[in-house]
């Protein structure tokens, strides 16, 4: 099942990505309508990451197109923002909070510019937003890991996006945290925003979307959750690995094979 | 006597030589430190250790072609071989299996190989113009002239105008370089005038504290200075300075005994100050560290003697008696000398009087007693009612808590168990008064 939908915020056209030759992704083509909360969900390696790494532009495209707002990313920058794994920095860099949420500002006027007086008011109504405020001031070495993605996500906040793309903000934070995070996220959506979410845990999923892709290296549906929470597709998604897919995966690897002629 | 002239001799800067070696080192320290606090958090420190080393061949390779020891020239060759050996370990990481640990290895050791290789060559010319290109090797401080200082300087200025510009970009893709790239920043061109500064920190600082010692001079201040402070600022002006003094110490310790080489010398007060560092600093420093324990110690100590009199005053219900060491010995197996410490300490605190060589609770000793006992005994509720252990499992644990739990973690401990009567073993839970249960 793949339910296209007009006027699309993100469109993914036959994106192929692969990791040393070997595709990771095959052809997944999808459409994101505006002012949903979106859940990319698959097993691991299913490249749900990689998924919002290529629409980032943080890894290259084998093939493919990949538009937001019907345009270029490098034209809508400042309408997106993202949200990487928790994991992906060393916390122990010397910096603050603040700092940090700071950093959400840094797209918006160019970094050449100081951080305004009202740069400051928005990282601290961001870090309201996430109740945060009380942690301004600490060093980000001293924080839980609850507290860390959100200050992630505060400065995601900061960055004032219309669409948000999260790389598993509920991983490895507990039950309270994930919570007041889904409270951020509907609150977010209520205001027009639409926001994509890598997600790994099926049962709170289909409380959690809208709007569901269901991914294992290839796009198995796309839809609303109701339409796609079927047993029959998610036995498709998590019944692992396609073997056919898989082999040729691995012999364009051993054979050092493009992902198109080109 | 002999020092202390020394000392005025060198710190007043009256002799011109003096003046361009202290000059030159200062600079040369403070500007390197700062480039390589990036290089430092970026996690490459051994990148700086392969450019030094990638350098050699360069200097040689100009030395050769262009057949002069002209710095500028020498400057070029050094910055083409020293950049071309950063972009092959990013090249060998990005595009083979082969780890960058590996890379860096691979590369430091076929550049350097291929310098010394160079180095011997033209040595063995007979080219007489060749004498003192070996300097690049070992180094060489002392003789710094004015020339050098200029270019020193013109370096310097260039290094930290560069960084200051574009501080907010560089801690940007030091920190999350992911993040960088969404919101636009081009962090390939950043990473590029990230590495070639260092390239040019390193091809500067060569001449004075060799290939071998080069690595030092731009990772240690930055090591040294992140035991600190955790705000990015403040830490590359710390590492500014340590880099600093060490080069103008590295070149007294060289004056004062004209022996003794000045490279190695920055690098051994350098390393004295990182050492020095991760011993006395406030938060992280092992001084620091083993302080607490200390403090640890005693409080412990101070709230078992307090504890021990008031259960002895609960026992036999009457709080205010004298009691002499021995008595305490007999419940508590402490050493005299440590009863005696722990005693004298809380003497001071006015929790116990010290009558005829006898000890006595005060009023106030009572309150700090009935504190501990009261923390432990809910401690050991706390434990049975909501981490369901067995009763007899919970007294050793509530040993250690007892002497951590803060006054508000008392409260909200009080709060959750609603200010029960009695504890798992069903001795009595004290409170400071009647009015504390009510409120």
């Amino acid at each position: 099942m793949n339910i296209q939908v007009d006027n699309p915020v993100l469109e993914v056209h036959d994106l192929t990505v692969s990791y040393d030759k070997k595709p990771v992704l095959w052809d997944v083509d999808f459409t994101i309508p505006y002012g949903n909360l979106v859940g990319i969900i698959g097993p691991n390696g299913a490249g749900k990451s990689t998924l919002i790494k290529a629409i980032m532009g943080l890894v290259p495209k084998g093939s493919g197109y990949i538009k937001l707002y019907d345009d270029s990313l490098d034209s809508v920058r400042h309408k997106v923002s993202y949200v990487p794994q928790r994991e992906s920095v060393d916390w122990d860099f010397p910096a603050s909070v603040l700092d940090v949420v700071l950093m959400g500002r840094y797209g918006k006027k160019g970094l050449l510019k100081r951080v305004s007086k009202k740069d400051k008011e928005i990282a601290y109504e961001s870090l309201k937003r996430v109740n945060m405020l009380d942690f301004a001031s600490r060093q980000i070495s001293q924080l839980s890991g609850g507290q860390q993605q959100r200050t992630f996500l505060a400065r995601a906040l900061a960055q004032e996006a219309d669409l948000y793309l999260m790389d598993e903000p509920f991983a490895g934070v507990d039950a309270a945290t994930e919570r007041s995070i889904v409270d951020l996220l509907l609150e977010m959506r209520k205001e027009g925003k639409t926001i994509v979410v890598v997600h790994h845990d099926l049962q709170s999923a289909i409380d959690y979307f809208d709007w569901t892709l269901l991914l294992n290296t290839r796009l198995v549906a796309s839809g609303p959750t109701e339409k796609v929470f079927t047993t029959e597709l998610l036995q498709e998604t998590y019944g692992g690995k396609l073997t056919l897919l898989s082999k040729i995966g691995d012999l364009m690897k051993e054979k050092q094979f493009p992902a198109r002629e080109k | 006597m002999w020092l202390f002239e020394q000392i005025v001799e060198f710190f007043s800067f009256q002799d011109v030589n003096i003046r361009y070696v202290a000059l030159g080192t200062l600079l040369l320290g403070a500007s390197s430190a700062v480039v390589g606090c990036f290089t430092f958090l970026r996690k490459k420190a051994l990148v700086g250790d392969t450019i030094a080393h990638s350098i050699l061949p360069g200097i040689c390779l100009s030395f050769i072609i262009f057949k002069t020891k002209d710095p500028l020239m020498l400057l070029l060759g050094a910055m083409l071989s020293g950049w071309l050996s950063v972009y092959v370990v990013d090249y060998i990481s990005a595009n083979s299996k082969i780890k960058p640990d590996t890379a860096i290895g691979l590369t430091l050791s076929v550049f350097f190989g291929v310098g010394i290789l160079l180095l011997t060559h033209i040595q063995h010319s007979g080219n007489s113009a060749q004498a003192g290109l070996d300097k690049f090797l070992f180094g060489k401080a002392a003789s710094l002239v004015q020339n050098d200082v200029i270019t020193f300087g013109i370096v310097s200025v260039i290094l930290i105008g560069t960084i200051i510009l574009f501080f907010k970009q560089f801690s940007l893709i030091s920190f999350d370089v992911h993040f960088a790239k969404t919101i636009g920043l081009s962090v390939r061109t950043f990473e590029v005038i990230l590495s070639t500064i260092t390239v040019l920190a390193v091809a500067i600082g060569i001449q004075t504290v060799g290939v071998v010692l080069m690595a030092a001079m731009l990772i240690t201040p930055a090591a040294a200075a992140r035991f600190w402070t955790d705000k990015l600022k403040v830490m590359v002006i710390i590492a500014a300075i340590i880099g600093g003094v060490s080069g103008i110490f590295g070149a007294f310790i060289s004056y004062t005994a004209p022996s003794m080489p000045t490279g190695p010398w920055i690098v051994a007060v350098l390393s004295f100050i990182a050492i020095g560092s991760m011993l006395v600093a406030p938060k992280n420093g092992a001084i620091s560290k083993s302080r607490k324990q200390k403090k640890n110690q005693r409080k412990i100590l101070e709230d078992n003697i307090i504890k021990l009199l008031y259960k002895l005053g609960e026992k036999e219900n009457e709080f205010f008696k004298n009691r002499s060491i021995r008595t305490l010995k007999n419940y508590r197996e402490y050493p005299e000398k440590k009863l005696l410490k722990g005693l004298n300490i809380l003497k001071k605190k006015n929790q116990v009087v010290l009558v005829n060589d006898l000890w006595v609770l005060t009023e106030e000793g009572k309150k700090a007693g009935m504190r501990v006992v009261r923390i432990h005994r809910l401690w050991e509720l706390y434990l049975t009612t909501y981490l369901r252990i067995a009763p007899d499992h919970v007294h050793e644990d509530a040993e250690t808590i007892e002497h951590i739990i803060t006054p508000e973690m008392e409260s909200k401990l009080e709060h959750l168990l609603d200010y029960p009567e009695k504890d798992p073993h069903s001795a009595n839970i004290p409170y400071k008064n009647e009015k504390d249960i009510n409120e």
